[in-house]
């Protein structure tokens, strides 16, 4: 079953339950008292998810490690390396940068 | 485990488009660092036509360090990132192969913890990942972190890939791996990353992860722009309702 197959699946079933609810189709004296929750209820989800979604991205945005340690160790071994290649008779084109 | 150092060999893929800046300063720091861990290695440089003179800058360090360990598999101009990945694999002598950028955004001192990792639990295929533990990048602002975060916690949630890191290209493969992997990959260039990681979970290869540091381009420029973004959400697209 494809990742598209699998949220179809789970998509209908959960609108099934949804719809046969607002249709007071079962359980009639649960969904008289809670009405406008249960029918709004989707659109709930979607947000909920969307503030879960968007607190996950933004932390971890901000917890995103800068690596300036590496990239500083980076710039050290490129100076070691072109001058160990220089001596090796390596002869860089751009040797100004 | 019995020390298996001498039975494998790890063949390093780098294709290369202008990278005459890079090129000697990423071939160095392989030979340094494999040198010290003590795997036997040889590094396949596929160059595509580069008119910067990357191929003459190979030829040098070819005669510095060896036709044994330096191979130059040339073609004429760029015909793309699998292909490239298949040429080499055809001229590689290595049971495993090792992608990586030649632009020094992945540093070769990770090569032997990938090494480590594919051997502790014999994995198909080892990534390196910039999202999880002491992983991360270098000379991203906001915009860009939030751009890679979002979209990484979009592919996780519609893919479940079973990786952390998709589009990295970062990796070691067992060698008979990758050649499948690639044969079933059918997009190009920046999402080919992506697919083949999500084939491998669709063929039931296990996958291992390093964290990695990822330094954006010292030389050059480094590319996300809108035409990025619409390959990525195509591919995305596409695997999430074919895979």
């Amino acid at each position: 079953m494809t990742k598209l197959l699998e949220w179809l699946s789970a998509f209908i079933a959960l609108f099934s339950v949804w719809y046969l609810l607002i249709s007071k189709k079962v359980a009639r004296h649960f969904v008289s008292e809670n009405e406008t929750l249960i029918f709004y209820s989707p659109i709930i989800a979607v947000l909920l998810f969307g503030i879960y979604a968007a607190t996950v991205v933004l932390y971890r945005v901000f917890t995103f490690n800068d690596c300036e340690e590496a990239a500083k160790e980076l710039r050290k071994e490129i100076e070691e390396a072109r001058e160990d290649l220089r001596t090796k008779g390596f002869v860089f084109k751009n040797s100004d940068r | 485990m019995a020390n298996t150092d001498n039975s494998n060999k790890y063949s390093i893929l780098l294709p290369t488009y202008n990278e005459i800046d890079n090129l000697p300063i990423i071939i160095w720091l392989i030979v340094k660092y494999m040198g010290e861990s003590g795997s036997n290695y040889e590094i396949i440089i596929i160059d595509d036509g580069s008119p910067d003179g990357t191929l003459e800058a190979a030829k040098q360090l070819q005669k510095i360090y060896g036709e044994d360990k330096i191979v130059l598999r040339p073609r004429e101009k760029k015909l793309g990132l699998g292909t490239a990945y298949m040429h080499g694999i055809k001229h590689a002598s290595g049971n495993f192969i090792l992608l990586m950028d030649a632009d020094l955004s992945h540093h070769p001192k990770f090569i032997s913890q990938f090494i480590e990792k594919q051997k502790s639990e014999d994995f198909d295929v080892v990534s390196g990942t910039r999202y999880v533990g002491s992983g991360g990048v270098n000379g991203w602002d906001f915009k860009r972190k939030l751009i890679s975060r979002g979209a990484n916690f979009l592919t996780q949630l519609l893919l479940r890939p079973g990786a952390s890191d998709l589009t990295g290209s970062f990796r070691l493969y067992k060698k008979d791996v990758l050649q499948k992997l690639i044969e079933s990959c059918v997009s190009k260039g920046y999402v080919f990353q992506m697919e083949m990681i999500i084939r491998a979970r669709q063929l039931d290869y296990t996958i291992g992860e390093v964290p990695i540091t990822f330094v954006d381009r010292v030389y050059g420029e480094s590319k996300l722009g809108g035409t990025e973004i619409f390959h990525f959400v195509k591919a995305l697209l596409y695997l999430f309702a074919t895979t």
